[in-house]
């Protein structure tokens, strides 16, 4: 038998269930990788005691004859935004070290009660405001891969959910959950060789999850592979009273419902993505994407997304503005941390909290927030931004005329080293490719295509039509296939 | 429209973030570059166009008035950095 740790959610579900090995030392074999990886520093809290105890719950529902729960037994990680109740939930900024949310979030509830453990909180971009998990207060991820013939040049896993990935791609959980409000789910898949989904904007509650855009912020499935991430969707998906916005929909069986024949199925390349300064390989990457679909039966048609170029400037408006509202509550005196210099009133007790608290990203973007609905100003930016929006939305809507989903690549490079992007304009443009589709609210999913010329994994993304996810995860499944992706990043942690 | 550091000690005063004298400097360009490069949005033309208010067409939804959650005040003080009594202490507001 391979090492437990090999295996995807599917594989270890399924073992459990047949009695091939036990949730216990599937839980033992996980918790033993983490706490070996503190140079990856994935993890900002573990939690091996939620992972045994769920291990032991399956187990013991096993010897009973129960019948198991859809992720009895299989441990996995939770990206530090999700609130977990008596867990610390910091969204990786001092602001919010130590706080121990009295509740769970909806969505790590509902994997709880399918059965799921919990190895521990995953290290991020500091209230997902990042591209490379350089922001994080606990110092940034370091992903598992490296350069071919690079030396030991440390790489970006990715972000914001850059501990997700590095986690998954160094084997130390079999998935984990990410949130994407601009691409934090897809890029970090793309940077570290795994799957990663966004599914429509309301499939998966919003309750309990630290908010940074609420409009655009969406919970979704990382894995190793499509078939991995359908079955932790399904489980983290569904309607919830508790979120306003959640969607009142029956949740598809998406596992069952895979089928990696694109027969029939339009497949749009929109043209405005492919920009002049595209590297080859990334240009490379994306034929032999479109070259998969056609071999799994899908008819190729090029499609215009004429507002493309605007999503990237609608997006650093819409969402700072509304990251400048959410992050007014962190004020000192409900949770997290409080700054209270000698003699000072209320006020100064904010600021000075705030100053103290937050890291240069998010005082940059709760500023940039700040301004751009200042009176005076509100209409020129956060209206045309959210006009631009419904323009960018309407581009979708009138692509779906001529096509099913939309193939592009994921990121518009691999990852780069860390320390190599300090602009944060140029971090900012990593998300081109991921951000027109959180805009709109579409179901959107990274799988990795193959390596670039220095062995680091590239990503091609697919596009669908709202609450279409399975014809997404059906597309990543035909060029998954084809991909034949097995590369990993050699143990060196 | 570019900001000067007069207009970004005002932010960081809005935003309730305290900064100093060196941090206003080097925000200013930081800003304006943003600032300027989100400007492009104002060459497209919005005439006619309603702004988004929602992704996916969805409904607000009505539930019974009752109550459904409450008596939880020692789980919501917990996470205080400091509570007294019962309730959230901050420092002296009224001299």
């Amino acid at each position: 038998m391979s090492e437990l740790t090999d295996l995807g959610v599917k594989a270890l579900r399924d073992g459990i269930r047949s009695g091939e090995f036990s949730a216990r030392e599937t839980a033992d074999a996980f918790i033993a990788q983490v706490a070996k990886a503190k140079s990856l520093n994935a993890f900002l809290v573990e939690t091996p005691d939620h992972a045994i105890a769920a291990a032991d719950a399956a187990d013991a529902a096993r010897a009973k004859g129960d019948t198991l729960a859809p992720l009895a037994g299989v441990p996995i990680g939770m990206k530090d935004l999700f609130c977990t109740k008596g867990v610390q939930a910091a969204a990786a900024s001092h602001i919010l070290e130590d706080f121990k949310p009295p509740y769970e979030s909806t969505v790590s509830q509902r994997l709880w009660d399918a059965g799921a453990g919990m190895l521990g909180k995953l290290n991020m971009d500091q209230f997902a405001m990042g591209s490379s998990n350089e922001t994080s207060a606990f110092g940034n991820v370091v992903s598992p891969w490296r350069r071919e013939g690079g030396g030991n040049a440390p790489l970006t896993p990715g972000g914001s959910s850059g501990g997700s990935s590095a986690a998954i791609a160094a084997r130390l959980c079999p998935a984990a959950t990410g949130t994407d409000t601009g691409g934090s789910i897809r890029q970090p898949a793309a940077f570290t060789g795994i799957t990663g989904i966004k599914p429509t904007y309301g499939r998966c509650s919003r309750w309990g999850v630290i908010a940074f855009a609420s409009s655009l912020d969406q919970a979704g499935a990382m894995a190793r592979d499509v078939t991995d991430c359908a079955i932790l969707l399904e489980a983290m998906a569904g309607f919830d009273p508790k979120d306003a916005t959640s969607l009142d929909a029956p949740v598809p069986k998406w596992e069952a419902g895979l089928n990696a024949d694109l027969s029939g199925k339009r497949v749009g390349i929109p043209k405005e993505y492919r920009s002049d300064g595209m590297s080859p390989e990334i240009e490379a990457l994306w034929q032999q994407g479109i070259d998969w679909a056609k071999d799994a039966g899908a008819e190729i048609v090029e499609v215009s997304l004429p507002h493309t170029k605007y999503a990237l400037p609608a997006y650093y408006i819409i969402a700072p503005a509304e990251a400048s509202s959410n992050l007014a509550r962190y004020d000192g005196v409900r949770y997290g941390q409080r700054e209270l210099p000698d003699g000072a009133g209320l006020q100064d007790m904010y600021a000075a909290t705030r100053a103290a608290g937050f890291g240069d990203e998010v005082k940059r973007r709760i500023m940039i927030g700040t301004y751009v609905l200042s009176a005076g100003f509100y209409d020129a930016y956060y209206t045309q931004a959210q006009k631009v929006r419904t323009l960018i939305a309407r581009d979708f809507e009138n692509a779906w005329i001529e096509c099913d989903l939309l193939l592009t690549p994921t990121a518009p490079s691999a990852a780069f080293g860390l320390g190599e992007t300090t602009d944060p304009l140029s971090m900012y443009l990593n998300d081109v490719f991921t951000v027109p589709s959180s805009l709109a609210g579409l179901p959107a999913m990274s799988v990795p295509g193959g390596l670039d010329k220095q062995g680091l994994p590239l990503g091609l993304q697919i596009i669908g039509k709202a609450m279409d996810e399975q014809s997404v995860l059906n597309a990543g499944l035909a060029l998954e296939q084809r991909a034949g992706f097995t590369a990993r990043p050699e143990a060196w942690w | 429209m570019s900001v000067d550091k007069a207009t970004v000690e005002k932010i960081a005063a809005l935003a309730r973030i305290a900064i100093s004298e060196d941090e206003a400097q080097r925000l200013v360009p930081e800003l304006n570059n943003i600032i300027g490069w989100v400007e492009q949005l104002g060459e497209v033309d919005t005439s006619n166009v309603e702004p988004m208010t929602a992704v996916i067409p969805n409904t607000l939804r009505l539930r019974e008035d009752v109550v459904t959650d409450g008596n939880v005040r020692d789980d919501v003080l917990a996470n205080a950095p400091q509570a007294e009594h019962g309730f959230f202490a901050v420092p002296k507001v009224i001299e």
